[in-house]
């Protein structure tokens, strides 16, 4: 086994218990990280999967590492559990040390279970497991625990190792209050501005009462297949990365005014529009008024794309965030109607601080300024004037939103589930105007110009639902389709890194592992496996949402309405054709004509134990 | 050390935080090429990030009087004559720590598993960190040469106190309190 520590941490906090789980054949299969989690979770919980409460104490949280961390250039580390927000499996990639921190630990990953009596947080040295108590952490936010808590432990390691010198600081991974609160579209954070967004586990943390988790590592990488070829080949992506210069001096920054002016695919006014022109959020005024920071990488990243803004100045001063990218300049800008850079820093701010998912946070704030621009949703139900472009009132919002305060207490389940709560409550169907695909906020590209790479079923027949890192496309199998997609989240590696292309990195991982792994066996069977078990385990849901494929393998119902303006005005998908695309997928893809996982196609991927969740799921469609 | 060995020009490591990316391509090629592996514990240069956006680079600053060399017992270290580095010994060291202990700067690392302690041996003269800063394109390490050797142990300094000045200094009083 070779790019493998070969073993899992599994700590059962209910118990206290801590233990080692040796890697088998089964499991690499598998591959590592979003695949490995998926595996995982399906073997412990498939046979109950839709009885498994997402916040409740059966729940299963990974923090998983591939066979790619801390060799490939930059660093990610991988977040699955079953998703508060779909129900099915979700896995979501964060910028993080921790998965070097835990391989050069000895560990490929922690599985995390049961639910501590008091909040905890983790500390993992090497072998040496701590749970400790984190009752004085409870209620702080990242620059807090950062000043206190990564403080003390590093105080400690240090003072244990003194005649060792100075380790370096161990990696943390925390949640803020939304989390604590079980919000459900809260994040697992790190680095003050860095988050796990999409699947919610920041929620699945704070109900397990775990505050944070701390690595610390201090041993090599495990040892690789082919190090003089892998040695070659990281210099070669090393200088390839090197001339990403656009991205180097802004990373996705750019996107903030030329999505909508050169794609009309970005969200504004909650996706009534997705063109605009206005020049207020180009990058250069975030870079002029904001930015401290011009070029912050993480570990081993050649091409630095992240910015740090900081605000030294006017009503919004010491707000500090990343630059912040291009999905939060749209969803806490433009979708909010927000244009001024202070603005949206700020916003930035506040989601981070909170714990909060800023596209998931960004898609439900606009989705309640929608209902009140309708006048749907009134000044009483919400407290107060919800108008676009009022920073202010959006701020106070995810404020109540963390506190489950008033109509934050609605809101905090998500766009999808204070869809279906309003609905109820007012006697109008305002699904329509929540912008989700299988109870995940849509990414901040969309499909109506086809202007974008996403277009069409890039997001309705995708196993993580609205996530634009991991979109379908047509052909089924191509690079660009979401089964690559679950290669690099298996294998953890940045979306952003991925420029010397799909079959020139599964060479690196080749390197690494001493697989003989092929773009064809990757699309065809190993990638294929995940998609397919993570799909039926998306299809049984539960317990509180179930989603059925003829109903939900759909758009939501914006990306229907004709774009209201710019250079392709009046474009739209038809119903019709997107169920033809649809279709066609599931033909691709080997789904059966209503996009269920055939039988037979899971003997030969070697679960067939899976057949008797692919029954269940025909028994509660009644297919 | 004679006074004609301190007047002659060194190269040296100069390090400016402020210009560090936190991208750790110097902890990489460094451990590749010691180690023939990854290892970022085992790098002679490590770069520490208690603050998040607060990279503090930290490493061998050649002290004129070697305060490292001078604690060892076992005459495990010494002075590369024609860069001023040390260079360890590995058979001999012990991992007793007493260079860790007396270096200004808590700079020397006896990684876990290691056998030895790790100390920057300048690479004989070219050291690979440097070049890939430049590489990636920062600067943030450069070689210069001069005389001002004496000054150098003054860059020997704690990288925790190191990392909350230069937060200070970054994001203000206010934010370090």
């Amino acid at each position: 086994m070779r790019g493998y520590a070969g073993k899992l941490l599994d700590i059962d906090l209910s118990g206290e218990k801590i233990r080692e789980v040796e890697l088998t054949e089964k499991m690499l299969q598998f591959y590592g990280g979003r695949g490995l989690g998926t595996y995982l979770l399906w073997k412990e919980l498939g046979e109950e999967w839709e009885k498994v409460d997402p916040l409740g104490e059966k729940n299963i949280l990974l923090i998983l590492t591939g066979p790619l961390t801390g060799y490939y250039p930059g660093m990610k580390t991988a977040v699955v559990s079953k998703s508060p927000e779909s129900n099915g499996v979700i896995g979501s990639v964060l910028s993080s040390e921790a998965g070097l921190e835990l391989k050069a630990a000895g560990y490929d990953g922690i599985i995390i279970r049961g639910r501590a009596k008091n909040p905890v947080y983790l500390l993992v040295n090497d072998e040496d497991i701590e749970i400790c108590d984190a009752e004085k952490y409870w209620g702080m936010g990242g620059i807090e625990l950062y000043k206190s808590l990564l403080k003390d432990a590093h105080g400690r390691l240090e003072r244990n190792w003194k005649l060792r010198g100075i380790p370096k600081e161990p990696a943390m991974l925390y949640i803020g209050k939304s989390g604590e609160n079980k919000v459900r579209f809260s994040v697992i954070m790190t680095k003050l501005m860095h988050a796990a967004g999409y699947g919610g586990f920041g929620a699945v943390m704070g109900s397990k009462n775990l505050k944070a988790i701390l690595v610390k590592g201090n041993g090599p990488l495990p040892d690789v297949y082919d190090k003089e070829k892998l040695r070659a080949l990281l210099r070669d992506f090393w200088e390839e990365f090197f001339t990403m210069n656009t991205f180097r001096q802004w990373g996705t920054g750019p996107g903030g005014y030329s999505v909508g002016r050169d794609r009309s695919s970005q969200p504004v006014r909650n996706w009534q529009k997705e063109y605009h022109d206005d020049e207020r959020i180009s990058v250069v005024n975030f870079e002029l008024k904001a930015w401290i920071k011009k070029y912050w990488a993480d570990y081993g990243c050649p091409v630095n794309c992240m910015k740090i803004s900081y605000l030294r100045y006017g009503p919004y001063k010491g707000s500090l965030t990343d630059a912040p990218d291009y999905e939060l300049m749209a969803y806490l800008g433009t979708n909010l109607g927000i244009f001024e850079p202070e603005k949206i820093i700020y916003l930035s701010y506040l989601v981070d601080e909170l714990g909060l998912d800023g596209i998931n946070a960004g898609n439900v704030l606009g989705f309640t300024a929608e209902l009140y621009q309708r006048g749907i949703l009134t000044e009483k139900d919400i407290g107060f004037k919800l108008d676009w472009g009022d920073e202010k009132s959006f701020a106070r919002l995810l404020h109540l939103i963390t506190e489950k305060r008033g109509i934050g207490k609605i809101l905090a389940e998500g766009t999808y589930r204070a869809a279906l709560e309003i609905s109820k409550m007012k006697g109008i169907d305002v699904m329509k105007y929540a912008v989700h695909v299988k109870g995940i906020g849509v990414g901040a590209h969309g499909i109506r110009s086809e202007l974008d790479y996403t277009k069409n079923i890039s997001y309705a027949v995708s196993v993580q639902g609205g996530d634009h890192t991991s979109t379908a496309t047509l052909p089924a199998k191509s690079y660009e389709g979401e089964i690559v997609n679950a290669y690099y989240d298996s294998a953890v590696i940045c979306n952003f890194l991925t420029k010397p292309g799909f079959e020139r990195i599964l060479e690196f991982g080749n390197y690494v592992t001493g697989f003989e792994i092929t773009p064809e066996k990757w699309l065809n069977e190993m990638g294929l496996r995940i998609i397919h078990l993570q799909r039926i385990l998306l299809l049984l849901g539960g317990p509180d949402v179930h989603w059925d494929p003829r109903i939900h393998d759909d758009n939501p119902e914006h990306f229907y309405e004709p774009l209201p303006n710019g250079p392709v005005k009046d474009k739209a998908p038809t119903k019709n054709g997107i169920r033809e695309k649809v279709r066609q997928y599931y033909r691709e893809m080997g789904y059966d004509e209503n996009g269920i996982p055939k039988e037979e196609m899971l003997e030969e991927f070697g679960i067939g134990e899976a057949k008797r969740e692919v029954k269940r799921i025909r028994k509660y469609l009644n297919l | 050390m004679d006074a004609s060995s301190d007047e002659s020009e060194r190269a040296w490591i100069l390090i400016t935080p402020d210009k560090c990316s936190g991208c750790r391509l110097c902890e990489i090629i460094c451990s590749l090429e010691h180690e023939g592996i990854i290892w970022p514990e085992a790098s002679r240069i490590r770069i520490y990030e208690f603050i998040p956006g607060i990279n503090i680079p930290h490493t061998c600053v050649q002290c004129p009087d070697y305060p490292c060399m001078e604690a060892c017992n076992f005459d495990a270290l010494a002075v590369d004559e024609s860069t001023g580095a040390i260079l360890v010994e590995e058979e001999k060291c012990t991992e007793c720590g007493a260079c860790v202990l007396a270096c200004p700067g808590t700079v020397p690392r006896i990684p876990k598993g290691k056998g030895s302690v790790i100390i920057c041996d300048l690479c004989g003269g070219n050291p690979k960190c440097v070049e890939i800063c430049h590489e990636a394109g920062h600067d943030a390490l450069t070689l210069v040469k001069g005389k001002y050797r004496s000054v150098y142990r003054t860059f020997a300094k704690d990288p925790v106190k190191k990392s909350f000045e230069l937060a200070r200094k970054v994001y203000g009083e206010e934010f370090v309190g």
